[in-house]
């Protein structure tokens, strides 16, 4: 034992590459292989903007209130979910794929530190995400009209509740990740706990709406403080009044959105493995 | 290149394997053996999968693990390289306990699974580009590729390799931080004939660098022909660890004598056939012994004995790193 102790490399290794290094290479990787996937950029891409058209043409000039366009009260709904589909979605599900071929198990032997794996997840996450509501807002500008805020105020709502909410989602799809066991039961199950969060938070079906207990317990989850977020950003502001409490509740969304977040980099940290089977 | 190149001059030939663990001139205490396996088990619920295993790997060896399909080789393999914990035993692999080992112990080691995978949608030389981000010590990407023999799918999609380039490739990540000690799981399981010739001389080459090579197989051909050392391994326990022509020693001593008499064919079994000859001449000095054969068992059913006969009553103490390779 005190032999093994002392045990040095022949000739000074230096010391592997930090977790930071290895994470902006895992990033340029990340985007490298979602690039190449055509079902996910498509699905990345083209799932909010499909729904846009949809609710463009079942609902048209319709007012949802006052002043506020069905097209703008929806856009706010399909962009957080639209980040919950990049972040929580594409993360969860690709993580268990990963799992099952081996590439974990692979990152497990190079001994790979679990932030740099995450750091990966996230930049490919933000930059998706980017892009997602970049064309999803260029569509609904262009295409319905939708009038886009022009104050910096609004632009910078928009910026921490989509910051915080992809944060979040990257962690959670992290976190659910080991639950979910196969790649089969995470592309279920994941999508499908995904679609009901969006019924109960008022992303199909306006918020104010829906049954009382549906709220309650949409306001258990961040997508829902998203959507009010989103709705905070492109609806005017007297529209506030339709909200459950008459204002945006800024200071809310932004508490249960960091709680998610620090709530899975906890379950992350406690529960992340590379490998699906018993140690 | 390797840095343990240096250290030890590359050794031809099996008798190699009599050079003392600790090269002269160098402190024991720093050159303790590469792996040193105590008393390790492993159980999967009530299965116990290694149990009670023993085991030296010296610097600078090829070392194999042998046995069939389910006895406990790469359950070992990956409890050594830090990829699964113990339930009982001590490990100490270059001089670290793997259950805890630092990043840095992981840079040293090189491992080539069954079942890792490095993606599917990269080329072969983007795929190596990528990982040379996690070592310390990284070999060019250009030599690796042809080292391993993918020169021609450098830019090939690794999902439109065939099995054997893939294991080729796997090969080449596991090699490309310069390991000190290279865990190889079933290398060439899947391989065509060529492929498995290729992979020997790969082996070959990084052994003669220097590096320590611990590989697990089924094949019997593969343990003989690359490895210094064999441990044989049943049902999860070390029966025999030895170089391949001094396998079963045991089994070998003994002799099958065979003969006609009388019109019956007679058969026995013995450690000194010798003395049994001289008993049969003498009886027959003016004929021939009809049917007379004196063989002894070959490796091949010398190990096929050894994993026949498993031990049931406790592990079988193979008395390595001890000094004696019995």
């Amino acid at each position: 034992m005190t032999a093994a102790a002392t045990d040095e490399p022949v000739g000074r290794r230096p010391a592997p590459p930090s977790a930071a290094r290895i994470g902006r290479a895992r990033v340029g990787l990340e985007l490298r292989l979602f690039r190449r996937d055509p079902g996910q950029v498509a699905f990345s891409f083209a799932y909010p903007v499909v729904m846009l058209v949809i609710f463009g043409s079942i609902f048209g000039e319709e007012e949802v209130a006052p002043g506020v366009g069905s097209h703008q009260y929806f856009l706010a709904g399909i962009a957080a979910t639209g980040v919950m589909l990049t972040s929580f979605q594409s993360v969860g599900t690709a993580i268990a794929e990963e799992r099952e071929r081996g590439d974990l198990l692979r990152l497990q032997t190079l001994g790979t530190p679990a932030l740099a794996y995450a750091i990966g997840k996230a930049g490919q996450v933000v930059v998706a995400t980017a892009a997602q509501l970049t064309l999803l807002l260029g569509v609904a500008a262009l295409a319905y009209d939708v009038p886009l805020p022009e104050d910096a105020g609004r632009w910078a709502t928009f910026a921490w509740v989509v910051l915080l909410g992809m944060l979040a989602g990257t962690v959670l799809g992290i976190a659910v990740s080991s639950f979910v066991g196969s790649a089969r039961a995470a592309g279920a199950g994941i999508p499908g706990f995904a679609v009901v969060l969006q019924f109960f938070s008022g992303v199909f079906i306006v918020f104010s709406e829906l049954p009382g207990w549906m709220q309650q317990v949409a306001a258990v989850f961040p997508l829902k403080w998203m959507t009010q977020g989103m709705r905070s950003v492109f609806l005017p502001d007297d529209a506030a009044a339709i909200e459950p409490t008459g204002t945006w509740d800024h200071g809310s969304t932004a508490l249960v959105l960091a709680a998610w977040l620090v709530a899975g980099v906890l379950v992350c940290v406690r529960t992340f493995h590379w490998r699906g089977d018993d140690r | 290149m390797n840095t343990s190149a240096a250290f030890r001059a590359p050794v031809g030939g099996r008798d190699r394997v009599a050079e003392p663990a600790h090269p002269p001139g160098v402190p024991a205490l720093r050159r303790g053996p590469a792996v040193r396996v105590r008393g390790l088990v492993k159980r999967y619920g009530m299965r116990t999968v290694v149990d009670g295993v023993d085991l030296d790997v010296r610097r600078g060896e090829c070392f194999a693990l042998l046995g069939p399909n389910g006895a406990g080789k790469t359950t070992t393999v990956e409890i050594m390289a830090g990829l699964r914990r113990r339930d009982a035993g001590e490990v100490t692999v270059l001089g670290e306990d793997p259950a805890v080992a630092s990043r840095r112990w992981r840079d040293r080691i090189g491992v080539v699974g069954q079942r890792t995978s490095a993606g599917d949608a990269l080329t072969v030389a983007e795929t190596i580009a990528h990982y040379a981000h996690y070592h310390a010590l990284v070999r060019d990407g250009a030599e690796l590729v042809d080292a391993v023999g993918l020169t021609g799918t450098a830019h090939t999609r690794v999902d439109r390799l065939s099995g054997g380039q893939r294991r080729r490739l796997e090969v080449a990540l596991g090699v490309q931080g310069q390991p000190e000690l290279l865990f190889l799981d079933e290398p060439t399981t899947g391989l065509d004939p060529a492929a498995r010739r290729q992979f020997w001389t790969l082996v070959e080459e990084l052994r003669n660098a220097g590096t320590t090579v611990l590989l697990t197989t089924h094949y019997l051909d593969e343990a003989a022909h690359l490895a210094d050392r064999v441990g044989v391994i049943v049902n999860g326990r070390l029966v025999e660890v030895a170089p391949p022509d001094r396998l079963g020693a045991r089994l070998r001593r003994e002799a099958t004598v065979r003969w006609t008499e009388d019109g019956m064919q007679r058969e026995v079994v013995t450690p000194t056939p010798a003395a049994l000859l001289r008993r049969l001449l003498a009886a027959a000095t003016e004929t021939e012994v009809p049917g007379l054969t004196v063989t002894r068992p070959g490796l091949e059913e010398v190990y096929l004995r050894l994993i026949a006969t498993t031990p049931t009553p406790g592990p079988v103490r193979s008395g390595i790193g001890r000094g004696d390779s019995r």
